[in-house]
Protein backbone atom coordinates (compact mmCIF):
# COMPACT_ATOMS: atom_id res chain seq x y z
CA UNK A 1 0.00 0.00 0.00
CA UNK A 2 1.77 3.17 -1.00
CA UNK A 3 0.34 6.66 -1.55
CA UNK A 4 1.80 10.25 -2.67
CA UNK A 5 2.35 11.95 1.05
CA UNK A 6 0.56 15.69 1.20
CA UNK A 7 1.65 17.62 3.67
CA UNK A 8 0.17 20.63 2.63
CA UNK A 9 1.63 23.90 4.59
CA UNK A 10 0.49 23.91 8.03
CA UNK A 11 2.20 20.51 9.26
CA UNK A 12 5.51 20.51 8.39
CA UNK A 13 5.72 24.34 9.62
CA UNK A 14 3.74 24.07 12.75
CA UNK A 15 2.36 20.16 13.17
CA UNK A 16 5.16 18.02 13.11
CA UNK A 17 3.30 16.36 16.05
CA UNK A 18 0.91 15.24 13.60
CA UNK A 19 3.60 14.26 11.03
CA UNK A 20 5.68 12.33 13.22
CA UNK A 21 2.71 10.22 15.00
CA UNK A 22 0.97 9.51 11.40
CA UNK A 23 4.30 8.70 10.24
CA UNK A 24 4.73 6.01 12.85
CA UNK A 25 1.16 4.39 12.42
CA UNK A 26 1.56 4.42 9.04
CA UNK A 27 4.99 2.53 9.43
CA UNK A 28 3.45 -0.09 11.32
CA UNK A 29 0.54 -1.11 9.48
CA UNK A 30 2.78 -1.22 6.23
CA UNK A 31 1.45 1.97 4.38
CA UNK A 32 3.84 3.39 2.24
CA UNK A 33 3.90 7.05 2.48
CA UNK A 34 5.86 8.93 -0.46
CA UNK A 35 7.23 11.78 0.27
CA UNK A 36 6.93 14.34 -3.09
CA UNK A 37 9.25 17.59 -2.73
CA UNK A 38 7.36 19.32 -5.64
CA UNK A 39 4.25 19.54 -3.68
CA UNK A 40 3.33 23.04 -3.11
CA UNK A 41 0.21 24.50 -1.29
CA UNK A 42 -3.45 22.99 -2.22
CA UNK A 43 -5.03 26.04 -2.93
CA UNK A 44 -7.28 25.95 0.17
CA UNK A 45 -6.23 28.95 1.22
CA UNK A 46 -7.12 30.98 -1.87
CA UNK A 47 -10.23 29.83 -2.74
CA UNK A 48 -11.85 33.13 -0.86
CA UNK A 49 -9.38 35.40 -3.07
CA UNK A 50 -9.32 33.80 -6.14
CA UNK A 51 -11.04 30.53 -6.99
CA UNK A 52 -9.41 29.92 -10.21
CA UNK A 53 -5.77 30.25 -8.91
CA UNK A 54 -6.72 27.70 -6.06
CA UNK A 55 -8.25 25.09 -9.04
CA UNK A 56 -4.78 25.42 -10.44
CA UNK A 57 -2.70 24.59 -7.38
CA UNK A 58 -4.61 21.86 -6.94
CA UNK A 59 -4.34 20.67 -10.15
CA UNK A 60 -0.80 20.75 -10.40
CA UNK A 61 -0.33 19.02 -7.48
CA UNK A 62 -2.27 16.24 -8.39
CA UNK A 63 -0.35 16.06 -11.51
CA UNK A 64 2.89 14.70 -9.10
CA UNK A 65 0.87 11.89 -7.92
CA UNK A 66 -0.27 11.07 -11.43
CA UNK A 67 3.31 11.40 -12.51
CA UNK A 68 3.95 9.08 -10.07
CA UNK A 69 1.14 6.76 -10.65
CA UNK A 70 0.19 7.66 -6.43
CA UNK A 71 -3.06 8.07 -5.38
CA UNK A 72 -2.84 11.04 -2.66
CA UNK A 73 -2.83 10.10 1.14
CA UNK A 74 -3.94 13.49 3.04
CA UNK A 75 -3.58 14.22 6.85
CA UNK A 76 -5.36 17.81 6.56
CA UNK A 77 -8.68 18.28 5.87
CA UNK A 78 -8.88 21.59 3.96
CA UNK A 79 -6.35 19.73 1.26
CA UNK A 80 -8.48 16.90 1.77
CA UNK A 81 -11.58 19.14 0.34
CA UNK A 82 -9.65 21.05 -1.83
CA UNK A 83 -8.09 18.13 -3.86
CA UNK A 84 -10.99 16.09 -4.05
CA UNK A 85 -12.90 19.23 -5.25
CA UNK A 86 -10.34 19.73 -8.15
CA UNK A 87 -10.36 15.98 -8.56
CA UNK A 88 -13.81 15.93 -9.52
CA UNK A 89 -13.53 18.93 -11.36
CA UNK A 90 -11.08 18.08 -13.34
CA UNK A 91 -12.65 14.59 -14.02
CA UNK A 92 -13.22 13.11 -17.05
CA UNK A 93 -17.00 14.80 -17.76
CA UNK A 94 -15.76 17.55 -14.96
CA UNK A 95 -16.40 21.09 -15.73
CA UNK A 96 -13.11 22.62 -15.99
CA UNK A 97 -10.70 20.20 -17.30
CA UNK A 98 -9.92 21.84 -20.82
CA UNK A 99 -9.34 25.27 -19.25
CA UNK A 100 -7.19 23.99 -16.25
CA UNK A 101 -5.28 21.89 -18.18
CA UNK A 102 -4.16 25.07 -20.33
CA UNK A 103 -2.96 26.96 -17.47
CA UNK A 104 -0.76 23.98 -16.23
CA UNK A 105 0.91 23.77 -19.78
CA UNK A 106 2.21 26.51 -18.89
CA UNK A 107 4.36 24.24 -16.48
CA UNK A 108 4.73 21.39 -19.27
CA UNK A 109 1.97 19.59 -17.07
CA UNK A 110 -1.46 18.09 -17.96
CA UNK A 111 -3.96 16.40 -15.69
CA UNK A 112 -5.85 12.83 -16.91
CA UNK A 113 -7.94 11.84 -14.47
CA UNK A 114 -7.79 9.25 -11.90
CA UNK A 115 -6.10 10.30 -8.87
CA UNK A 116 -7.94 9.21 -5.74
CA UNK A 117 -7.60 11.61 -2.66
CA UNK A 118 -8.45 10.47 0.72
CA UNK A 119 -7.62 11.95 4.19
CA UNK A 120 -5.59 9.62 6.19
CA UNK A 121 -8.68 8.22 8.51
CA UNK A 122 -10.06 7.03 5.84
CA UNK A 123 -6.95 5.38 4.51
CA UNK A 124 -6.73 3.77 7.71
CA UNK A 125 -10.73 2.66 7.49
CA UNK A 126 -10.73 1.71 3.95
CA UNK A 127 -7.79 0.25 3.11
CA UNK A 128 -6.30 -1.41 6.25
CA UNK A 129 -9.30 -1.88 8.00
CA UNK A 130 -10.67 -2.11 11.58
CA UNK A 131 -9.36 -5.81 12.30
CA UNK A 132 -5.99 -5.31 11.40
CA UNK A 133 -5.58 -1.99 13.13
CA UNK A 134 -6.74 -3.81 16.17
CA UNK A 135 -3.58 -6.56 15.81
CA UNK A 136 -1.51 -3.70 16.76
CA UNK A 137 -2.49 -2.26 19.46
CA UNK A 138 -0.86 -3.71 22.62
CA UNK A 139 -2.27 -0.94 25.49
CA UNK A 140 -5.46 -0.27 26.70
CA UNK A 141 -6.54 3.81 27.06
CA UNK A 142 -9.94 2.69 28.81
CA UNK A 143 -9.51 5.68 30.91
CA UNK A 144 -9.02 7.69 28.45
CA UNK A 145 -12.24 9.98 28.28
CA UNK A 146 -11.52 12.18 24.93
CA UNK A 147 -14.63 14.35 23.00
CA UNK A 148 -13.98 13.72 19.04
CA UNK A 149 -13.65 16.78 16.62
CA UNK A 150 -14.71 15.85 13.44
CA UNK A 151 -14.19 19.50 11.76
CA UNK A 152 -15.73 20.82 8.50
CA UNK A 153 -13.59 19.72 5.60
CA UNK A 154 -13.09 16.31 6.95
CA UNK A 155 -16.86 15.36 5.73
CA UNK A 156 -17.69 18.16 3.53
CA UNK A 157 -18.95 19.29 0.87
CA UNK A 158 -20.29 15.50 1.02
CA UNK A 159 -21.12 15.74 -2.85
CA UNK A 160 -17.56 15.25 -3.52
CA UNK A 161 -16.73 12.75 -0.86
CA UNK A 162 -18.77 9.65 -2.09
CA UNK A 163 -20.84 8.99 0.74
CA UNK A 164 -17.67 8.54 3.43
CA UNK A 165 -19.27 9.13 6.26
CA UNK A 166 -22.42 11.08 7.73
CA UNK A 167 -21.96 15.07 8.25
CA UNK A 168 -25.37 14.78 10.62
CA UNK A 169 -24.57 12.27 12.32
CA UNK A 170 -20.27 11.01 12.12
CA UNK A 171 -18.76 7.48 12.75
CA UNK A 172 -15.32 7.41 11.05
CA UNK A 173 -13.11 8.88 14.00
CA UNK A 174 -14.89 7.47 16.92
CA UNK A 175 -14.85 4.07 15.30
CA UNK A 176 -11.01 4.32 15.33
CA UNK A 177 -11.04 5.70 18.67
CA UNK A 178 -12.88 3.29 20.23
CA UNK A 179 -10.67 0.34 19.44
CA UNK A 180 -8.04 2.05 21.33
CA UNK A 181 -10.48 1.13 24.50
CA UNK A 182 -10.50 5.19 24.99
CA UNK A 183 -14.11 6.21 26.07
CA UNK A 184 -15.87 8.76 23.45
CA UNK A 185 -17.46 11.39 25.22
CA UNK A 186 -20.73 12.97 23.31
CA UNK A 187 -21.30 16.88 23.41
CA UNK A 188 -23.15 19.42 22.34
CA UNK A 189 -21.98 21.51 19.42
CA UNK A 190 -20.42 18.37 18.03
CA UNK A 191 -20.38 19.68 14.86
CA UNK A 192 -19.24 23.11 15.07
CA UNK A 193 -16.97 24.41 12.89
CA UNK A 194 -13.17 25.62 14.97
CA UNK A 195 -13.59 29.08 13.20
CA UNK A 196 -9.69 28.68 11.84
CA UNK A 197 -10.53 30.32 7.98
CA UNK A 198 -11.62 33.33 9.68
CA UNK A 199 -8.59 33.98 11.67
CA UNK A 200 -7.02 36.16 8.96
CA UNK A 201 -10.00 37.53 8.84
CA UNK A 202 -11.48 38.84 11.90
CA UNK A 203 -9.32 36.92 15.42
CA UNK A 204 -11.94 38.00 18.05
CA UNK A 205 -14.59 35.95 15.90
CA UNK A 206 -12.42 33.06 15.12
CA UNK A 207 -11.50 32.66 18.50
CA UNK A 208 -14.91 32.85 20.10
CA UNK A 209 -15.95 30.41 17.82
CA UNK A 210 -13.56 27.64 18.52
CA UNK A 211 -14.12 28.97 22.47
CA UNK A 212 -17.68 27.36 22.21
CA UNK A 213 -16.61 24.07 21.56
CA UNK A 214 -14.12 24.37 24.22
CA UNK A 215 -16.81 25.29 26.76
CA UNK A 216 -19.09 22.44 25.50
CA UNK A 217 -16.11 19.46 25.86
CA UNK A 218 -14.87 20.82 28.97
CA UNK A 219 -18.72 20.35 30.26
CA UNK A 220 -19.31 17.25 28.86
CA UNK A 221 -16.03 15.75 31.41
CA UNK A 222 -13.69 14.83 28.51
CA UNK A 223 -9.94 14.84 29.24
CA UNK A 224 -9.28 15.33 25.77
CA UNK A 225 -10.10 16.47 22.35
CA UNK A 226 -9.32 14.47 19.55
CA UNK A 227 -8.65 15.99 15.82
CA UNK A 228 -7.52 14.86 12.26
CA UNK A 229 -6.75 18.83 10.91
CA UNK A 230 -3.48 20.90 11.75
CA UNK A 231 -5.28 24.36 11.53
CA UNK A 232 -8.15 22.56 13.20
CA UNK A 233 -5.57 22.37 16.40
CA UNK A 234 -3.94 25.58 15.31
CA UNK A 235 -6.89 26.66 16.84
CA UNK A 236 -7.96 24.60 20.06
CA UNK A 237 -4.19 23.68 20.88
CA UNK A 238 -2.22 26.91 19.92
CA UNK A 239 -4.51 29.13 20.32
CA UNK A 240 -5.88 27.67 23.89
CA UNK A 241 -3.65 30.09 25.75
CA UNK A 242 -5.52 33.45 24.00
CA UNK A 243 -8.67 31.92 24.22
CA UNK A 244 -8.18 31.57 28.14
CA UNK A 245 -6.97 35.29 28.80
CA UNK A 246 -9.44 36.91 26.06
CA UNK A 247 -12.43 35.23 27.62
CA UNK A 248 -11.20 35.09 30.99
CA UNK A 249 -11.76 30.66 30.99
CA UNK A 250 -9.92 27.96 32.19
CA UNK A 251 -9.97 24.75 30.26
CA UNK A 252 -6.23 22.94 30.07
CA UNK A 253 -7.33 20.89 27.97
CA UNK A 254 -4.83 18.61 25.96
CA UNK A 255 -5.56 18.15 22.01
CA UNK A 256 -4.16 15.28 20.37
CA UNK A 257 -4.45 13.76 17.19
CA UNK A 258 -6.32 10.63 15.77
CA UNK A 259 -2.82 9.51 14.85
CA UNK A 260 -1.35 10.37 18.27
CA UNK A 261 -4.21 8.59 20.44
CA UNK A 262 -3.44 5.12 17.85
CA UNK A 263 0.10 5.58 18.44
CA UNK A 264 -0.34 5.36 22.30
CA UNK A 265 -2.01 2.28 21.54
CA UNK A 266 0.38 0.62 19.22
CA UNK A 267 3.75 1.42 22.54
CA UNK A 268 5.07 4.21 21.03
CA UNK A 269 6.77 6.45 23.02
CA UNK A 270 5.94 10.30 23.99
CA UNK A 271 8.56 11.94 21.66
CA UNK A 272 7.86 9.44 18.87
CA UNK A 273 4.70 10.60 18.99
CA UNK A 274 5.75 14.29 18.99
CA UNK A 275 3.98 14.32 22.53
CA UNK A 276 6.48 16.72 23.35
CA UNK A 277 5.24 19.39 21.04
CA UNK A 278 1.76 19.97 22.08
CA UNK A 279 1.27 23.06 23.20
CA UNK A 280 -1.08 21.69 25.96
CA UNK A 281 0.66 19.49 28.15
CA UNK A 282 -0.03 15.95 27.52
CA UNK A 283 2.13 14.44 30.25
CA UNK A 284 0.42 14.21 33.47
CA UNK A 285 -2.67 13.00 31.69
CA UNK A 286 -0.70 10.51 29.19
CA UNK A 287 1.72 9.11 31.49
CA UNK A 288 -0.07 5.66 32.65
CA UNK A 289 0.30 4.66 28.96
CA UNK A 290 3.62 5.56 28.30
CA UNK A 291 6.80 3.74 29.51
CA UNK B 1 -26.75 47.26 10.72
CA UNK B 2 -28.13 50.21 8.73
CA UNK B 3 -31.80 49.06 7.09
CA UNK B 4 -31.35 47.71 3.36
CA UNK B 5 -31.46 51.11 0.80
CA UNK B 6 -33.34 49.73 -2.16
CA UNK B 7 -32.62 52.82 -3.93
CA UNK B 8 -29.51 51.31 -4.91
CA UNK B 9 -30.07 48.38 -6.51
CA UNK B 10 -28.37 46.57 -9.87
CA UNK B 11 -31.14 44.45 -11.36
CA UNK B 12 -28.44 42.82 -13.40
CA UNK B 13 -26.60 41.48 -10.14
CA UNK B 14 -28.90 38.34 -9.90
CA UNK B 15 -28.18 37.75 -13.44
CA UNK B 16 -24.32 38.08 -13.05
CA UNK B 17 -24.42 35.86 -10.18
CA UNK B 18 -26.54 33.18 -11.74
CA UNK B 19 -23.88 32.87 -14.43
CA UNK B 20 -20.88 31.65 -12.38
CA UNK B 21 -19.81 29.30 -10.76
CA UNK B 22 -21.55 29.13 -6.89
CA UNK B 23 -24.10 31.27 -8.01
CA UNK B 24 -25.86 28.99 -10.10
CA UNK B 25 -28.88 27.94 -7.75
CA UNK B 26 -29.24 30.94 -5.61
CA UNK B 27 -32.46 31.80 -6.57
CA UNK B 28 -34.02 28.79 -5.40
CA UNK B 29 -33.51 30.40 -2.13
CA UNK B 30 -36.64 30.31 -0.04
CA UNK B 31 -36.26 31.99 2.70
CA UNK B 32 -36.60 29.43 5.15
CA UNK B 33 -33.52 30.40 7.52
CA UNK B 34 -32.38 27.42 7.99
CA UNK B 35 -28.52 28.30 6.59
CA UNK B 36 -28.62 31.39 9.61
CA UNK B 37 -29.36 28.85 11.98
CA UNK B 38 -26.85 26.65 11.41
CA UNK B 39 -24.44 29.01 11.23
CA UNK B 40 -21.81 28.51 13.83
CA UNK B 41 -20.63 32.29 12.84
CA UNK B 42 -23.73 34.18 13.25
CA UNK B 43 -24.37 32.28 16.75
CA UNK B 44 -21.00 34.43 18.04
CA UNK B 45 -22.08 37.61 15.97
CA UNK B 46 -24.78 38.78 13.82
CA UNK B 47 -23.06 41.05 11.72
CA UNK B 48 -22.47 37.55 9.77
CA UNK B 49 -26.49 36.02 8.33
CA UNK B 50 -25.92 34.15 5.42
CA UNK B 51 -29.77 35.01 4.47
CA UNK B 52 -29.57 38.44 4.65
CA UNK B 53 -26.70 38.34 2.66
CA UNK B 54 -28.33 36.48 0.01
CA UNK B 55 -31.66 38.20 -0.15
CA UNK B 56 -29.47 41.61 -0.37
CA UNK B 57 -27.68 40.00 -3.51
CA UNK B 58 -30.55 38.74 -4.94
CA UNK B 59 -32.26 42.16 -4.43
CA UNK B 60 -29.50 43.66 -6.28
CA UNK B 61 -27.73 45.41 -3.44
CA UNK B 62 -24.20 44.28 -5.35
CA UNK B 63 -22.29 47.42 -3.86
CA UNK B 64 -22.99 47.39 -0.46
CA UNK B 65 -22.64 43.37 -0.51
CA UNK B 66 -19.02 43.62 -2.02
CA UNK B 67 -17.93 46.37 -0.33
CA UNK B 68 -19.09 44.40 3.07
CA UNK B 69 -17.01 43.30 6.07
CA UNK B 70 -19.29 40.65 6.59
CA UNK B 71 -19.03 37.91 3.49
CA UNK B 72 -15.82 37.81 4.65
CA UNK B 73 -16.61 36.07 7.91
CA UNK B 74 -17.77 32.82 6.43
CA UNK B 75 -15.40 30.37 7.60
CA UNK B 76 -16.62 27.88 4.61
CA UNK B 77 -17.53 25.27 6.91
CA UNK B 78 -20.34 23.90 4.95
CA UNK B 79 -23.21 23.70 7.79
CA UNK B 80 -25.50 25.68 5.96
CA UNK B 81 -24.67 24.12 2.44
CA UNK B 82 -25.52 20.46 3.73
CA UNK B 83 -28.88 21.90 5.17
CA UNK B 84 -30.18 23.72 2.63
CA UNK B 85 -33.71 22.07 1.78
CA UNK B 86 -33.72 23.94 -2.02
CA UNK B 87 -30.26 22.52 -2.48
CA UNK B 88 -28.49 26.40 -2.67
CA UNK B 89 -24.74 26.04 -2.71
CA UNK B 90 -24.08 28.81 -0.03
CA UNK B 91 -21.01 27.84 0.98
CA UNK B 92 -19.85 28.26 -2.50
CA UNK B 93 -22.06 31.26 -3.37
CA UNK B 94 -19.89 33.33 -0.35
CA UNK B 95 -16.91 32.24 -1.78
CA UNK B 96 -18.52 33.81 -5.21
CA UNK B 97 -19.26 37.03 -3.88
CA UNK B 98 -15.42 37.17 -2.06
CA UNK B 99 -14.16 36.55 -5.03
CA UNK B 100 -16.07 39.23 -7.05
CA UNK B 101 -15.22 41.46 -3.95
CA UNK B 102 -11.82 40.97 -4.85
CA UNK B 103 -12.00 41.71 -8.65
CA UNK B 104 -13.63 44.85 -7.46
CA UNK B 105 -10.39 45.66 -5.20
CA UNK B 106 -11.85 44.71 -1.98
CA UNK B 107 -10.37 42.54 0.58
CA UNK B 108 -9.72 42.13 4.15
CA UNK B 109 -5.38 42.84 4.55
CA UNK B 110 -5.10 39.17 6.06
CA UNK B 111 -6.51 37.18 2.91
CA UNK B 112 -4.61 39.49 0.52
CA UNK B 113 -1.08 38.67 2.51
CA UNK B 114 -2.28 34.99 2.22
CA UNK B 115 -2.86 35.18 -1.19
CA UNK B 116 0.69 37.33 -1.89
CA UNK B 117 2.92 34.47 0.02
CA UNK B 118 1.21 31.87 -1.58
CA UNK B 119 1.29 33.21 -5.14
CA UNK B 120 4.99 34.22 -4.33
CA UNK B 121 6.24 31.19 -2.28
CA UNK B 122 4.12 28.38 -3.13
CA UNK B 123 3.10 28.11 0.93
CA UNK B 124 0.82 29.62 3.28
CA UNK B 125 3.79 29.03 5.57
CA UNK B 126 6.83 29.62 3.51
CA UNK B 127 10.08 26.44 5.41
CA UNK B 128 12.85 28.28 6.04
CA UNK B 129 16.64 26.52 7.23
CA UNK B 130 15.45 27.11 10.79
CA UNK B 131 12.25 25.06 10.22
CA UNK B 132 14.67 22.39 8.24
CA UNK B 133 16.69 21.80 11.84
CA UNK B 134 13.91 21.69 13.73
CA UNK B 135 12.56 19.05 11.09
CA UNK B 136 15.73 17.07 11.18
CA UNK B 137 16.34 17.04 14.96
CA UNK B 138 13.02 14.77 15.11
CA UNK B 139 14.10 13.05 11.62
CA UNK B 140 11.87 14.54 9.23
CA UNK B 141 12.79 14.96 5.93
CA UNK B 142 13.48 18.22 4.47
CA UNK B 143 11.06 19.87 2.77
CA UNK B 144 11.91 22.78 -0.28
CA UNK B 145 12.69 26.42 1.07
CA UNK B 146 12.22 27.85 -2.60
CA UNK B 147 9.46 27.35 -5.43
CA UNK B 148 9.58 27.85 -8.92
CA UNK B 149 6.87 26.39 -10.28
CA UNK B 150 4.57 29.46 -9.02
CA UNK B 151 6.18 31.47 -11.38
CA UNK B 152 5.38 29.95 -14.46
CA UNK B 153 1.98 29.08 -12.52
CA UNK B 154 0.83 32.64 -12.50
CA UNK B 155 2.82 34.97 -14.52
CA UNK B 156 2.33 38.25 -13.48
CA UNK B 157 -0.04 39.35 -15.58
CA UNK B 158 -2.34 37.33 -13.21
CA UNK B 159 -2.27 39.90 -10.74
Amino acid sequence: MKYAFFLGCTIPARSRNYELSARKVAEKLGIELIDVEEFICCGFPMKASDYKSAEIMGAYNLCLAQEKNLDICVLCSSCASQLTEVAHSLSEDGPDREQINDELSRAGLKYGGGVKVRHFARVLLEDIGVEKIKEHFIKDLSDLKTAIHYGCHYLKPSEIYDGFDDVENPKSIETLVALTGARVIDYPGKKRCCGGPVLPVDENVALSVAKEKLDDIVDAGADAMCLVCPFCSVMYDDNQKSIESEFGTDYNLPVLYLTQILGLAMGFGRKELGLNINVVKTKKLLSKYLD
Amino acid sequence: MDNINLDRVDSSFKKELASQPGGETISACFTCRTCTASCPITAVNDKFNPLRIIRMALYGLKEEVLTSDFIWLCSTCYACQERCPQGVSITEFMTLLKNLAVKEGNMPTGIRAQRDTIKGEGRIYPIDDFDNKKRAKVALPAIPTSCNVVEKLFPPVRN
